[in-house]
């Protein structure tokens, strides 16, 4: 699965992908050319704030996006070397699911209250597999086994409402894994949950993910979630990609004021601190972003630059010029902001 | 179970975190009133909660009803709040936290114990009296999106608390004072004309507060005020608490499941767990000295935003989910998830008070904790 020649073309690669919706009031422009690519059994953690476009992207790696009012004018999302977006219905149905699966953040209203979980587990194997009931039935104990379901035989015919709140996303997980898919999409896994769930559930996920080798992109806006088990993070803002980094590198320099900034804002467990440094002002409308970088009237470090050219995303380099791995920060004043 | 009536002996030996009652012998509505208007010293016990119970039946038939057993919300806690603190009040989904808050708001009526505010016991109070309470304790509530009528002007939201105590402000003042209001919590005064749609999230958090300060309260009782908030807001609206906190000089009740929020606003923390209070300290004890294997375990799992005082953590991981509040197991709640369990944690209820291996000794660990076999251990790093 991992040999030398199959690493060149990475497991799913998105370019340059734009995503619009067109309402009453005007075009929101969700995603401004996002570029991203997850290998087998790498996890890339999608980091932003409410409307950053970090769903959106994953909505469309999907073929989920509602289309109108949402359209993709732009853009690429290649699965295997394959541009997704070109194939036909039948062919994305085909891959959906079976290699590229998604976890939803709200478990409860992703489950059909009226079926039972092994009747939705068991879904699965019937549709793509056109297995039959009994044989899907036991495909679903074992599945429920696997998320470490207590007494699955037993639970298998409950409904979703009988299960608590980590129980019903360990379904959830198990769901996703039921194909063996290359590629999960974990769209705010453990938002919904408690902290010590949430513990347990991303543990669960970071070793499936592990056995099955498989590709993770995870979509959160909790840096702390991210921290744990990403490899490398993309941070978004306004549907565009500000800064990528290794996972450790982006926690200790920060090479773009917003990264910074959110670094900045969280308050720390093992600190009490005086006042918390605040990000001043609100993230951008979609319907009307601002002129050159998104974050300039957020900005510390804003000139009049900033109001007038888009920034590119830079390579990161060390003072000396020594090239960082995988570092870029879209900020015409990234040397500044990671040099100081 | 305390006796009403016995007020100063419900709070014996047994729970030292807890100051004696001194109960008003108020017995007029007119001099109750005057109680409650007398202001408190800094640092004096401002609220007195005792014993506080709050069960919810489960009925059962369609026509005769019958109770078939109850929802124990919240179990017996006792805590108090000083003037001009911030109590935070952490834990789990169904732990109470919410009940708690409702509790003190006078919205759900107790079914035993008491909260005595200013020596004056609320949960018995109606009419007048009652009215003037709940004019000096007011609430923040968690989902900004939802807790302000859509149909009202920003105005008439922050303005609604006039209309039912016209002693603040009176009729031609109120929208000068409004605007002052908007002002107070960062917003543009121009926007009193504004519907709530019309702002963001953390914009709306902030009228919320507005109301909250409306009466000129003495204590705020924040339900996860700013969890529904995106991080780089969140930072705005807790700056912002800080602030008026000191400016109004009020007492916070801080409810909220984020345990890093809530050490940075807290001078005491409660962590509850399943109706009950586990364990209760300053910050720094709960944070640095935790005794109770419940907090060590909430502490361990916070993801900590920073790679590198994550190496050399140990993190405890809790098997299972919490047991329902119907049919809470015996004893100490927290056995059946708990590492250290035996079976004295079965038949005895731990009693929340300073544990015997600490008793006298001049050391954090010895603060209060619900554990028969407390320890303590460091979970979080030392700054």
């Amino acid at each position: 699965m991992t040999d030398k020649n199959a690493k060149k073309v990475p497991l799913l690669e998105v370019r340059d992908l734009h995503v619009e919706f067109h309402t009453r009031d005007g075009v929101a422009k969700a995603v401004n050319g996002v570029n991203y690519s997850v290998d087998s059994g790498e996890t890339l953690a999608v980091l932003g704030e409410s409307g950053s476009g970090k769903s959106v992207t994953a909505q469309a790696i999907m073929g989920i996006l509602d289309m109108p009012p949402g359209k993709i004018p732009q853009g690429e999302i290649l699965f295997r070397g394959e541009d997704m977006l070109k194939m036909s219905a039948e062919e994305r149905r085909k891959i959906r699911g079976a290699k590229i699966a998604m976890i939803f953040q709200d478990a409860l209203s992703s489950l059909n209250p009226v079926l039972s979980v092994g009747y939705q587990l068991g879904e699965m194997f019937r549709v793509h597999k056109g297995m039959s009931k009994k044989e899907a039935k036991a495909k679903a104990i074992e599945l429920m086994d696997r998320v470490r379901i207590p007494a699955a035989k037993e639970r298998v015919n409950d409904y979703p409402h009988q299960f608590s709140g980590g129980m019903r996303q360990r379904i959830m997980i198990a769901m996703a894994l039921a194909l063996e898919p290359d590629l999960i999409i974990a769209d705010e896994p453990t938002t919904a949950l408690d902290v010590t769930v949430q513990a347990q559930v991303m543990d669960l996920l970071a070793e499936l993910q592990r056995e099955y080798n498989m590709g993770l992109i995870l979509i959160t806006h909790d840096l702390g979630v991210v921290a744990d088990v990403a490899d490398k993070i993309a941070v978004m803002y306004a549907g565009r990609i500000v800064e990528t980094a290794p996972v450790h590198e982006l926690y200790k320099r920060p090479a773009h004021p917003y990264s910074r900034g959110l670094l900045d804002s969280i308050p720390r467990l093992d600190q009490k601190g005086q006042e918390l440094y605040a990000i001043k002002g609100l993230p951008p409308n979609l319907l009307n972003i601002p002129a050159g970088c998104a974050f300039n009237p957020r900005c510390p470090m804003a000139q009049d630059t900033c109001r007038t050219d888009v920034p590119v995303l830079h390579q990161v380099t060390e003072r000396d010029g020594d090239v960082l791995a995988g570092r870029g920060s879209a900020c015409h004043f990234w040397k500044e902001t990671i040099h100081g | 179970m305390a006796e009403t009536g016995k007020k100063d002996e419900a709070v014996g030996e047994a729970t030292p975190h807890v100051t004696e009652v001194v109960s008003s012998d108020a017995s007029t509505t007119a001099e109750v009133e005057a109680v409650l208007d007398a202001p408190v010293e800094r640092g004096e016990p401002i609220l007195q909660v005792r014993n506080l119970v709050k069960h919810f039946p489960l009925n059962q038939g369609i026509l005769f009803k019958r109770q078939v057993g109850a929802v124990k919300a919240v179990d017996d806690i006792s805590f108090d709040l000083y003037q001009g603190e911030t109590l935070g009040i952490v834990g789990e989904s169904g732990c109470g936290k919410s009940t708690v808050a409702r509790l003190l708001m006078t919205l759900e009526t107790a079914t035993s114990g008491e909260v005595f505010y200013k020596g004056e016991d609320i949960t018995k109070l109606s009419g007048r009296a009652l009215k003037a309470v709940r004019r000096n304790i007011q609430m923040v509530f968690q989902d900004p999106y939802t807790s302000l009528n859509p149909r009202m002007t920003v105005g008439d939201i922050i303005g609604e608390p006039f209309e039912i105590h016209p002693e603040v402000a009176p009729k031609g003042d109120r929208r000068k004072r409004v605007q002052e209001l908007l002002d107070v919590v960062g917003l543009n005064p121009e926007y009193v004309n504004r519907y709530p749609h019309q702002f963001s999230g953390g914009q709306r958090q902030r009228i919320g507060i507005a109301r909250g300060l409306a009466l000129n309260p003495e204590i705020i009782v924040c339900d996860e005020p700013v969890s529904a908030l995106d991080v780089s807001v969140q930072a705005q609206v807790i700056n912002l608490m800080g602030k008026l906190q000191d400016e109004f000089n009020l007492s916070y009740i801080f409810i909220a499941h984020d345990l890093s929020i809530v050490r940075h606003i807290s001078d005491r923390v409660g962590v509850m767990y399943l109706g009950k209070m586990a364990e209760i300290g300053t910050d720094a004890q709960i944070y640095e000295h935790p005794t109770h294997p419940y907090t060590q375990a909430l502490l361990s799992a916070v993801p900590v935003p920073d790679p590198e005082a994550r190496e050399g953590r140990e993190r405890i991981i809790l098997t299972g989910d919490v047991p329902s509040p119907a049919n809470p197991p015996s004893g100490c709640r927290f056995r059946t998830r708990c590492w250290k369990a035996q079976d004295k944690c079965a038949e005895e209820l731990p009693v929340l008070a300073i544990p015997e291996v600490f008793k006298g000794k001049d050391t954090p660990a010895a603060h209060d904790s619900a554990c028969h076999f407390a320890e303590e251990k460091r979970v979080v790093p030392a700054a």
